[in-house]
């Protein structure tokens, strides 16, 4: 029963993917129509000028915003895991998770709202662009690298901390030189984690960005508010083409390390 | 100091904005760029709240909320009835198939959420594959309207938050110590029954977070319901993104934005609950 489940469970995942992929090599011009195989759509797809900035703007966002989370997610996960208990302790840590279950309209218009008053009442952010949308998305990305970072540093402990000291390291050295090297791999996955999120994310852009900042999903689904387009076809075909062979491997080097 | 600085962040990025969108539900919207006027703000008390008795008198914005609520309900709940097989037969698979077979349900989303909705389109809509194919077949004369659908927004959301709850659950099910289930069946219970008073049970904290994890997000969906749901469908993030984006009505927009989150606190606070 449960492996029934299952199938059926992975047909209902892959079936509207593998069609996007599959009609990407199709020569019609309605996207979903069989018209013969056809690599056109990837040859427009590359001509796309529109698209092609949209996808740039949207890796800089993600890799400036995944950065920004990366930084303050780290502090934020080390203060909930090793200061203890202070005052507002309960507060800092309700704040800290806040953006994992906020509805992205709510927290959309509220960052967007914050950007306006603050620009009313000091002049900056000046109108909303890139770098409103980054920090929205560094802001989100913050709360999963906490979360993170947290989880492992209680997973590990003090024990390596604790001995540092013992040993006469100073609190700077031993965050140099045992706490920061057992935070990197969180603080790894996070970047990555961060930088997905803020590459999947609609709404938020829609909402911190401006006319000229407009990212790949926000273009990708303003196009397909009109109906799908065979370019949008390409696109999944071609991270389909990056991803499966990427996953494999991952697979096979986790199968051999074992 | 790293602690002021995180303090800091939290201030400004995750408090401001809350503390920002309840004084804008108490302004009135104003002709002018930005649309508004916060009497809170200019220092003349807090006004008349007119945005809050659009909001509690108007049906309108009460029967959306009371619509997602639902909407966000059965798409948690079929999220966790699907995960629990799901991850039941992925335990049962030797573990170098697991983590494959784990791999390939979560490979989709690689695509991307919108190009994925874009999927669904295709699939659904008049013109789209599985109308061809059932007129190919003869099985049906004129297309079927499957687009734009309640049912076809619930796979949407299906198809777009299941790893929030199947996650969760795989990994409470790996956690969980079977020889209470073996005892079960030594004594003589069928597999639903352990399933139900056993398995269940033990692993009940994962599965209130996973449904918490998608009902949350879900209550204030836009792009799914925009993209496969019925276009007259009032939906508390719809509501939302339209008062702002179309109506300009930037209080209203707050206002109900601050509903929803009361709405969704309890939620909230039972998943940071279940969470420890």
């Amino acid at each position: 029963m449960t492996r029934f489940v299952l199938v059926l469970a992975l047909l209902f995942l892959w079936a509207p993917v593998v069609l996007l992929a599959g009609f990407a090599f199709s020569d019609a011009r309605q996207p979903f129509l069989w018209g013969g195989f056809s690599l056109r759509w990837f040859h427009a797809l590359a001509g796309n000028a529109r698209l092609l900035e949209a996808a740039g703007l949207s890796l800089l966002i993600a890799a400036g915003a995944a950065t920004l989370a990366v930084l303050a997610g780290g502090a934020l996960g080390w203060v909930l895991a090793r200061q203890g208990r202070f005052t507002g302790r309960p507060l800092f840590g309700a704040l800290a998770a806040a953006p994992l279950v906020l509805p992205e309209v709510v927290s959309g218009l509220s960052l967007l709202l914050l950007f306006v008053v603050l620009e009313h009442l000091t002049g900056w952010p000046r109108g909303r662009g890139a770098g409103t949308v980054l920090l929205a998305h560094a802001s989100l990305g913050a709360a999963y690298v906490a979360v993170l970072v947290q989880a492992r540093l209680a997973a590990l402990g003090r024990v390596l901390e604790e001995a540092a000291a013992d040993l006469g390291a100073g609190p700077f050295t031993l965050f140099r030189t045992i706490t920061l090297p057992l935070m990197l791999p969180s603080l790894a996955a996070g970047w990555g984690l961060a930088a997905l999120l803020s590459l999947d994310d609609v709404v938020l852009a829609s909402f911190t960005g401006g006319p000229g900042a407009t990212t790949l999903p926000v273009l990708l689904f303003s196009q397909l508010r009109m109906g799908p387009t065979p370019e949008a076809n390409a696109l999944a075909a071609l991270l389909l083409a990056v991803a499966l062979p990427l996953g494999a491997v991952f697979w096979w080097w986790k199968g051999r390390s074992r | 100091m790293i602690r002021a600085a995180a303090a800091l962040w939290l201030g400004l990025l995750v408090a401001a904005p809350l503390l920002v969108v309840g004084a804008m539900s108490l302004g009135v919207p104003a002709d002018g760029v930005p649309p508004y006027h916060i009497p809170l703000l200019s220092g003349e008390g807090l006004g008349e709240a007119e945005a809050w008795s659009v909001l509690t008198e108007d049906g309108h914005f009460l029967g959306a909320l009371w619509r997602s609520l639902w909407l966000a309900g059965i798409s948690a709940g079929c999220c966790v009835v699907l995960s629990y097989p799901m991850a039941l037969g992925l335990l049962r698979l030797a573990p170098r198939w697991r983590g494959a077979v784990l791999g390939l349900a979560l490979l989709p989303f690689c695509v991307g959420f919108v190009l994925r909705m874009a999927g669904w389109v295709g699939l659904l809509r008049d013109s789209g594959v599985l109308n061809q194919a059932l007129l190919a077949a003869g099985l049906i004369e004129a297309p079927l309207p499957m687009l734009y659908s309640d049912g076809a927004m619930l796979a949407g959301m299906v198809h777009g938050y299941l790893p929030f709850a199947l996650l969760p659950i795989l990994a409470a099910l790996a956690a969980r110590d079977r020889a209470l289930e073996d005892a079960a069946a030594d004594l003589g219970a069928s597999r639903l029954t352990i399933f139900r008073t056993v398995t269940l049970p033990v692993t009940a904290r994962a599965g209130l977070a996973g449904f918490l994890l998608v009902f949350i997000p879900a209550a204030g969906e836009f792009v799914i319901p925009e993209l496969l749901g019925p276009p007259e469908a009032l939906l508390a993030g719809r509501a939302i993104w339209q008062e702002f984006f179309s109506s300009r009505d930037w209080p209203l927009a707050a206002a109900a934005s601050v509903a929803l989150l009361g709405v969704l606190l309890g939620p909230m606070l039972l998943w940071q609950r279940a969470q420890r």
